[in-house]
């Protein structure tokens, strides 16, 4: 039995929209199989995992937390995938916008202002593109492949702040533990509404999502988004740079992953620590894949990513199963979602018998 | 024995996943086929090199497992990429992904236990040779068959017909699939030869370099390994060179935090990568030389018309 495709005339409009859901569905089974595997009754462990988060406001606001990175760095990384720029390495510019928008807590703590919070989502922005703009540059002017470079600054990254924190940013009362000294009040990322935990950064995460959406649909930028990333030569022919495309989408994207980092810091955790993320920013790549690579689809994608985070704390704590399911799952999805989206392009027919090819291939 | 002698060993045992991982890669690239998934295929290798050893007590069971475990890895990369044509960076980058979530799954009741570190053998006579004989024969068996297979692929891919028809479906699948020449079944090869050594690389890492189970334990060196072969420019001698100047910054790193030179741990834990990033800026910038250098049809998908 051989499996053969065969493209058709059109995408098809039915699969484009099926083909996400297609693939959660393909998770969940494979998902239940995990769990019988682990000796684990499947039905009642998918419960746990999928819906039980969905019934308790206190997993509703985590899962609100957990989406906005997600949401904001995958919508970024839709531009960079897009146009064809293979930017993987938004954890490290995550962790970029984090240290350099807590410049002014950890470093300027004396400050009390009501800029203080302004100023230090501005410096996440502009750290995130900061460290973007290296693997840009490289990439633009250099040649060099974007996604090794970007992803050995993520590593880069990481041991930086580790630096930091157990360093020169160390808290002087935190008894020798690795962590900056906690921010003040005003450089707190208020809550969404005051009963629970869900910050400002699931609204800049929305806003930056349908703003991007607007750009992608109404603007001469989204259309030359769109061309370069399908044909550079026919991008060039309109009068599109790619080298210009590079900068621009690489910087935006860090931008953005950047103020996830920040608003992540400031909004959740409250102070630098050595890790910061559970791989928000590798996880976002396969939030902007399920979405795919539409602003839109990305919110849908991001809540439901922040699900697996929290539904993965839920089996932890209910089944005595390792929060490792959760990569897992990720890593399940993603695979199904790039196989369900072979379904858009192509006609997938499978071949019982050899005949059919020896006639038709009669070359020989 | 001396301490260089000490010191080229621990360069050795560095080097080796680092060469192994990157000239399977590299076979898979002359291919047509990134792929991303090296890291993934590695820590896989390592963790069930890690459990057969444990439930067997023979490291060398532990080789097969890791061989055999990152081969049929790969298969599910191939049959997405190549069957299905999916996209081979988010493809590779799923296999890491996946790669790493089951393996800190399946390695969990393996933290921290200590495992059963393959013995060197020592080749007669040579081994007897002073200085080199400590350092490049009383070595295991995963190294011998590092250099071995370095030997082996350069051969392969410049001397053999098969390797001829490799290349071929690398630099251009269209033409090559209108001589005649399998291009899928061909790639799916060259995939799974890729998903073995990965493996091997990986079972070095958990039977030879540490002797445990640590998660994330490959600590990005499938990324290094894919670096390598951009550095090496698609040519096995020039990746074991490179395999071994990598081996040796990593190792540098280390003496220099034991010796203390007040530079912070982190930096010189950051060396190698970057070093990676130095090397592929210094090896790429010439656009000509890469166009020359990389196949053609790298990354590209093939769906032949029928």
């Amino acid at each position: 039995m051989r499996i053969e495709l065969e493209r058709r005339a059109n995408p098809s409009l039915l699969f484009s929209v099926i083909s996400p859901f297609l693939a959660l569905a393909l998770t969940v089974f494979a998902g239940g199989i995990m769990f019988a595997l682990l000796g684990k009754d499947p039905v009642s462990a998918l419960y746990s995992f999928f819906i039980e988060p969905l019934l308790d406001i206190w997993s509703l606001h985590e899962i609100a937390i957990k989406a906005a990175p997600l949401i904001l760095i995958g919508a970024g990384l839709s531009v960079c995938y897009r146009s064809n720029n293979w930017n993987i390495g938004a954890e490290g510019q995550f962790i970029a916008g984090a240290i350099a928008g807590a410049i002014v807590p950890v470093v300027f703590h004396d400050w009390h202002s009501s800029l203080v919070l302004p100023l230090m989502l501005i410096f996440g922005m502009i750290g995130g593109a900061l460290y973007a703009a290296i693997p840009a540059f490289l990439k633009a002017h250099m040649n060099t492949n974007e996604i090794l470079t970007s992803l050995m600054l993520v590593y880069i990254a990481q041991l930086f702040l580790d630096w930091l924190v157990r360093g020169p940013w160390r808290s002087p009362d935190a008894y020798n533990f690795p962590v900056s000294r906690d921010f003040a009040p005003e450089a707190i990322l208020p809550e969404l509404v005051s009963s629970g935990r869900a910050n400002l950064g699931f609204v800049f995460a929305v806003v930056a999502a349908v703003g991007l959406w607007i750009m992608m649909r109404y603007t001469l930028k989204g259309f030359e988004i769109t061309v370069l990333g399908q044909s550079e030569r026919a991008g060039r022919f309109a009068g599109f740079s790619s080298r210009r495309m590079i900068w621009f989408s690489m910087l935006l994207s860090g931008a953005f992953a950047g103020l996830a980092g920040i608003s992540e810091v400031s909004g959740v955790i409250g102070k630098l620590q050595p890790v910061i993320s559970p791989g928000y920013g590798f996880t976002a790549i396969i939030v902007a894949f399920l979405g795919r690579l539409n602003p839109l689809g990305i919110i849908a994608a991001g809540l439901f990513l922040a699900l697996t985070y929290v539904g993965g704390e839920a089996v932890q704590l209910t089944l005595g199963v390792s929060d490792k399911v959760t990569r897992v799952f990720q890593g399940l999805l993603l695979f199904f979602v790039l196989s369900c989206d072979t379904l858009i392009q192509y006609k997938i027919r499978l071949v019982f018998s050899r005949f059919r090819q020896t006639t038709e291939g009669g070359a020989h | 024995m001396g301490i260089v002698e000490a010191i080229l060993l621990t360069v050795v045992t560095a080097a080796t996943p680092l060469v192994l991982a990157s000239l399977g890669e590299l076979v898979s690239e002359r291919a047509g086929v990134l792929n991303l998934g090296v890291e993934g295929m590695m820590v896989m290798g390592a963790v069930l090199a890690f459990a057969a050893t444990q439930a067997t007590g023979s490291p060398y069971v532990g080789i097969l497992a890791g061989i055999a475990c990152g081969a049929l890895f790969s298969l599910l990369f191939g049959f997405l990429t190549l069957t299905l044509v999916a996209n081979q960076v988010a493809t590779g980058l799923a296999l890491t992904i996946l790669g790493l979530g089951i393996s800190g799954q399946i390695g969990e009741p393996y933290v921290g236990m200590s495992g059963i570190k393959l013995q060197p053998i020592a080749i007669p006579l040579l081994s007897d040779i002073p200085f080199i004989g400590a350092v490049l024969f009383k070595q295991d068996l995963i190294f011998y068959l590092s250099i071995a297979l370095v030997f082996g692929v350069n051969w392969f891919l410049f001397r053999s017909r098969a390797g001829l028809k490799i290349r071929a479906i690398g630099d251009n699948h269209a033409s090559a699939h209108a001589l005649g020449i399998h291009v899928i079944r061909t790639r799916y090869l060259a995939v799974m030869f890729g998903g073995a050594c990965a493996g091997l690389a990986g079972a070095q890492l958990s039977l030879v370099y540490t002797p445990q189970w640590v998660e994330n334990m490959s600590a990005g060196r499938g990324w290094i390994a894919l670096a390598l072969v951009v550095f090496a420019s698609w040519r096995p001698w020039r990746l074991l060179a490179g395999g071994y100047l990598f081996g040796a910054v990593s190792i540098s790193q280390l003496h220099a935090q034991a010796l203390g030179l007040g530079i912070p741990s982190q930096f010189l834990s950051a060396l190698p990568y970057a070093a990676t990033v130095i090397v592929l800026i210094l090896i790429s910038h010439n656009r000509r030389m890469t166009l020359i250098n990389t196949p053609a049809c790298l990354g590209k998908p093939f769906v032949p018309d029928r």
